[in-house]
């Protein structure tokens, strides 16, 4: 099975071939941030967290979403989602890969990353995300491997793998409820503080995840000729829509704690996002852009002649995952950096060898994703032509 | 199926597993002995002891008094003077009285009370979010006196202490710092304090490696080379009754900082009954 990706059109090398240049690009730039230091990257003292975690914190909300079509396919026997499943779940074993690789880039002193594993400490919250996400990639690799195999054989897959998938279930949520608990349990940090992080977090995934599993799906249409079939595609959007909908009104319910009581520690990060502090508003012109476009999209899709169109859907999605890219990878993180818990405002933006890095990131993850469909498109092709 | 490919690809996992695990041996701090058992965590021995220091915030007004600490501290522990302050070590500085205690200012605070200097440095707290968040116990409170350690050669450099600490008390290293620490004639560190590697954190430890030997912290000693700056820092278990920390905290009015949430800081400060008449302008 594995062989088909080692066999493949010109296009699927191209593909390849643009994702090793990325990622040639980024390890380029990491072999310079590991010689010099994290220097090379805009964090600082007072914001000593910046684009490698805001990714990883947006990207578990990706890998987390497959719950959203592995929950109604094997729980409901919702059978529309039959050939969208192994698709989302290859996407979380690459949003998991991301994710981890994200970690990785970020630490200071990254050949002691198994000091995590050699001196475990269940106090920290960092220890549990390891834990999850690394039990998360095993459960999605094993069980996307296993029934791919199966369908090759064209046998139903083997019993012992369904407790698993029962298990990735409530493992989905379990990884963004640990990320988000990263956050939200650090009395240093009042904008992080909130008991809607974890529910956030959830809601935004499944709008942003399902989101992405839509273009892929489309995607591996036009380019694979594998259809998910257009009840999946229509289910998914009625995911998204009020995923979006669920994460639009959380972030309302936030602001209106933080803003009504006016308790200046929770209003600053706020004040920070939409109209600057002190004459600091890097994130201005961002947050601004995003949050005008969740509610674009949450209303837009809320229509359903609207979202039933691919021409009106396709932009949605895109412009779903710009705005939750906004808001969490990156102003949620930045923002709780600011101001310092001794009251300095320091703004960040990332520097050139960090996006190269954090590109490089991503093309990993890319790979890692084309591979995999390509795996699921040969042997689906051939089930078809037989 | 290809059967010798699958077995190819197998074997390629396998490998990257090992290399994986094989990874941290390659790290030559796993090899030197300063990480091992002198510097971590031993039995509880005499349990109860929690060192703590008082701060006279108006004997720290002047500025030798501040800049004795200082000096003395960055030089104790080779402590790097990078002069981008988005790249800076602190292990004991001054920042302003609003900034130090944002509770105790308001709206009719005179400037000069905003901004008087005030000494910070790590408060060792009781309850340190630092410790609770660290997923490689790389800092950890030490049970037999209360220091909040840090192992330099533990840490992982994930920076969740920082984001964790509400006092800002912890610096990482975001460059190797040996280019900013301060050098003898011959070129040599001026401390035999262990300098650091880049990509690890750092702060105060209460001069751990002083009292090992029956001293005080550096800072504290400094003050006595200062005429006339007797009490602007007094060190001292503030579990013992009889300890001059206690005395102080029984007689005079004293807060920590941010009391609010509860990590129960260990560093007090008296804080002052009048503020300067004018606004500070040099900074320690």
């Amino acid at each position: 099975m594995l062989q088909n990706v080692f066999h493949g059109s010109r296009r699927y090398w191209a593909v390849l071939a643009l994702w090793t240049l990325l990622i040639l690009v980024g390890l380029a730039a990491y072999s310079r941030q590991f010689a010099e230091g994290l220097s090379v990257t805009g964090m600082s003292r007072d914001v000593s967290w910046g684009l490698y975690i805001a990714q990883f914190t947006f990207m578990v909300g990706v890998a987390a979403s497959a719950v959203m079509v592995v929950l109604p396919y094997y729980l409901h026997d919702y059978k529309a989602f039959g050939r969208t499943v192994i698709l989302g779940e290859f996407l979380a074993v690459s949003a998991v890969v991301v994710c981890m690789l994200f970690v990785f880039v970020d630490m200071g002193q990254p050949r002691r990353v198994l000091n995590v594993l050699l001196h475990p400490r269940p106090n920290s919250v960092m220890f549990w995300d390891f834990m999850v996400l690394g039990g998360y990639l095993l459960l999605n690799l094993v069980i996307g491997v296993v029934t791919i195999e199966a369908e090759r054989k064209e046998a139903p897959p083997p019993r012992w793998v369904r407790p698993l998938i029962y298990l990735s279930i409530p493992w989905a949520v379990s990884i963004h409820t640990v990320t988000a608990f990263l956050y939200s349990g650090l009395g240093a940090r009042p904008f992080w503080m909130t008991a809607i992080l974890a529910p956030r977090f959830l809601a935004s995934a499944f709008a942003a995840g399902p989101s992405l599993l839509i273009l892929l799906a489309l995607l591996v249409r036009r380019f694979g000729g594998f259809d998910v079939g257009r009840k999946s595609i229509g289910a998914l959007s009625t995911i998204v829509t009020y995923a979006m909908a669920i994460n639009v009104f959380f972030v309302l319910v936030e602001m209106f704690t933080a803003l009504y009581s006016a308790i200046p520690h929770d209003v600053h990060p706020f004040a920070y996002l939409f109209t600057g502090l002190e004459g600091h508003a890097a994130l201005r012109p961002w947050t601004w852009v995003g949050d005008v476009l969740a509610v674009a999209c949450a209303v837009l899709l809320l229509v359903p002649s609207v979202r039933h169109q691919e021409r009106w859907l396709v932009p949605l999605c895109v412009g779903v995952i710009t705005a939750l890219w906004i808001e969490k990878g990156l102003a949620l993180v930045i923002t709780g950096f600011i101001p310092s818990p001794l009251g300095a405002i320091t703004e960040y933006a990332p520097t050139a060898p960090e996006i190269a890095i954090t590109v490089g990131v991503y093309a990993v993850g890319g790979f890692v994703l084309t591979t995999l469909y390509k795996v699921v498109l040969s042997v689906r092709e051939r089930l078809q032509s037989a | 199926m290809n059967e010798s490919r699958r077995d190819f690809l197998k074997l390629l996992g396998l490998g990257t597993v090992g290399a994986g695990v094989a990874l941290p041996l390659l790290d030559p701090a796993r090899w030197t002995p300063a990480a091992s058992a002198a510097t971590r965590p031993g039995p509880v021995a005499a349990a109860g002891r929690q060192w703590g220091m008082v701060v006279d915030v108006e004997k720290c007004m002047r500025e030798d008094v501040r800049r004795a600490c200082v000096e003395a501290c960055d030089r104790e522990h080779n402590v790097p003077r990078i002069p981008d302050p988005e790249e800076e070590v602190k292990w004991m500085w001054t920042d302003d009285y609003e900034h130090v205690f944002p509770d105790e200012v308001h709206a009719h605070t005179p400037e000069s009370g905003r901004t008087a200097p005030v000494l910070v440095l790590c408060n060792h707290c009781t309850q340190p979010p630092c410790v609770k968040v660290c997923p490689t116990a790389a800092t950890w409170k030490r049970e037999e006196d209360g220091i909040v350690m840090m192992d330099m050669h533990r840490c992982i450099g994930c920076r969740y202490c920082m984001a964790a600490c509400p006092f800002g008390a912890r610096s990482f290293n975001w460059r190797d710092p040996r280019a900013w620490v301060e050098r003898d004639a011959d070129g040599k560190p001026v401390s035999d304090y262990p300098t650091r590697t880049a990509g690890v954190v750092e702060k105060c430890t209460f001069c751990a490696e002083r009292i090992r030997v029956g001293g005080r912290p550096a800072c504290v000693e400094a003050i006595e080379q200062v005429p006339g700056a007797e009490g602007a820092l007094t060190f001292g278990d503030v579990n013992d009754p009889d300890s001059d920390v206690s005395r102080i905290l029984r007689e005079r009015n004293t807060v920590v900082r941010r009391e609010g949430l509860g990590t129960g800081p260990n560093v007090y400060y008296i804080l002052p009954a009048s503020f300067p008449a004018t606004a500070a302008d040099g900074r320690v």
